[in-house]
């Protein structure tokens, strides 16, 4: 047994090493999330403005991180960022702001489609009440909505998590790229470390996203 | 930003661009056989088989298609299973897919109104009869919209595959990029290359989905 390939995650710093990863993993996400998901609502209140331009811009900039693969917006961002625009930024925080930009564009729809199915009678009784612009957003639609977006919202949040595991792909320290460090740093020792260790970030993964997947139905069948 | 270099490319990106609509498709196709079905199995509610198909499914929509590509090009050779990178990709796709298609049709079959079934039952149809005359034709149509929306995301998810070096669309660009540095030439070339599968697909799914909506009742 001494060369069963599960000793291989708790050998040395293995397993640290690992969690370590993980964490820059799920910073990226969390900081994209958050920002992005503040961003996001603001877009999604501006979409439901009567304004033509701005909505034509806002539904373009949705359409764009829509139809590119979030592989080629990461080297998109990696590659021309530094190039044309003169900012040398770490391979990290070109993916947070790459996370962030299409987590709010992702999120504007789904505010944007809970705002618009709040009831018309609702605004109408609110502008009626006098109410102005803010107040009937602020008291009445953004309340009324935030049930109807949240299980959207839970599914976007796994999704970012999930597509997390491409910053490897722009050189990023995640939790893959430490894998693969440590398989190949014991390939002879160990010949079947790519099975555990790609077995156990597998897991990792799913540790993570499937409380939100639970969270979006419960939320759901509400 | 030269003209010339992007026709150069052009031969290389074409190879890509097929390689991607090929395994997009052939993916797609199993992900749709698979989950249609997954979604069978929980919706008569089959014993053992559902309790299966609920765990494969939460497995799958909850873990990454890069490190499932992963588990299947690098680890599972670890115990004895040798794929070629083409067929990995397939597999990763259609074991990513059939999750998502599997939802989207439990969706449509849910969303199907308790009257009509009991209308079937009432004018006396069998099982049978009320799952080939009923259940699938107003499933189907409900369940439109979600593999439309699926179909497009399965065909970005391709560009992952550029991860065990499949020289699909991505991983042409990225190599060019590598051996030439006309970065934003190449980069163009890339998201046009998606632009051009991706937006009429978009146009077609969605006349697809004002086409198909008789199935719904009482709209």
């Amino acid at each position: 047994m001494a060369h069963s390939g599960i000793n291989l995650i708790f050998e040395g710093q293995n397993l640290p090493r690992l969690l370590g990863g993980l964490w820059i993993t799920i910073r990226v996400a969390l900081i994209a999330i958050i920002a992005g998901g503040v961003l996001g609502i603001f877009l999604g209140v501006l979409r439901t403005f009567k304004n033509r331009l701005l909505r034509f811009i806002l539904r373009l900039y949705l359409e764009f991180f829509r139809i590119v693969p979030t592989v080629v917006l990461l080297f998109l961002f990696y590659y021309i960022l530094p190039k044309s625009m003169n900012l040398n930024l770490p391979a990290a925080e070109v993916a947070t702001l790459v996370f962030t930009l299409w987590m709010a564009a992702e999120a504007s729809d789904i505010v944007r489609g809970a705002l618009i199915s709040v009831p018309q009678h609702q605004v109408d009784s609110g502008l009626a009440i006098g109410l102005n612009r803010s107040q009937l957003y602020y008291y009445v639609l953004i309340p009324q909505s935030l049930k109807l977006m949240l299980p959207a919202m839970m599914n976007l949040i796994s999704r970012i998590i999930k597509t997390t595991s491409l910053l490897l792909l722009i050189s990023v320290l995640d939790v893959i790229n430490v894998g693969q460090q440590i398989i190949e740093a014991n390939q002879k020792q160990y010949p079947q470390g790519a099975f555990w260790v790609y077995g156990v970030i597998f897991v990792l993964y799913f540790l993570i996203c499937y409380p939100f997947s639970l969270l979006a139905k419960k939320l759901q069948k509400d | 930003m030269s003209w010339q270099i992007i026709q150069q490319s052009l031969p290389m990106f074409q190879k890509g661009f097929i390689l991607t609509l090929q395994m997009s498709a052939l993916g797609i196709l199993g992900a749709i056989i698979l989950g249609l079905m997954c979604s069978l199995c929980q919706y008569f509610k089959i014993p053992v088989l559902k309790q299966i198909v609920g765990a494969y499914i939460e497995l799958s929509r909850n873990t990454p298609l890069l490190i499932q590509l992963f588990f299947i090009y690098y680890g599972l050779p670890g115990i004895g299973l040798k794929l070629s990178a083409y067929t990995c990709g397939i597999i990763g796709l259609i074991f990513l897919g059939g999750s998502y298609m599997a939802e989207g049709f439990s969706g449509g079959f849910d969303g199907i109104p308790n009257s009509q079934i009991e209308s079937g039952k009432a004018i006396g149809l069998s099982q049978g009869q009320l799952t080939r005359y009923v259940v699938f034709p107003q499933g189907f149509a409900l369940s439109i919209p979600a593999l439309a929306a699926n179909i497009i995301f399965l065909i970005k998810e391709t560009s992952i595959f550029t991860v065990i070096a499949i020289p699909e669309l991505t991983n042409t660009a990225l190599d060019l990029i590598g051996l030439y540095y006309h970065t934003n030439e190449y980069l163009l070339v890339l998201v046009v290359g998606y632009a051009i599968i991706l937006i009429p697909l978009s146009i077609i799914l969605t006349w697809l989905e004002r086409r198909i909506r008789y199935g719904t009742f009482g709209d």
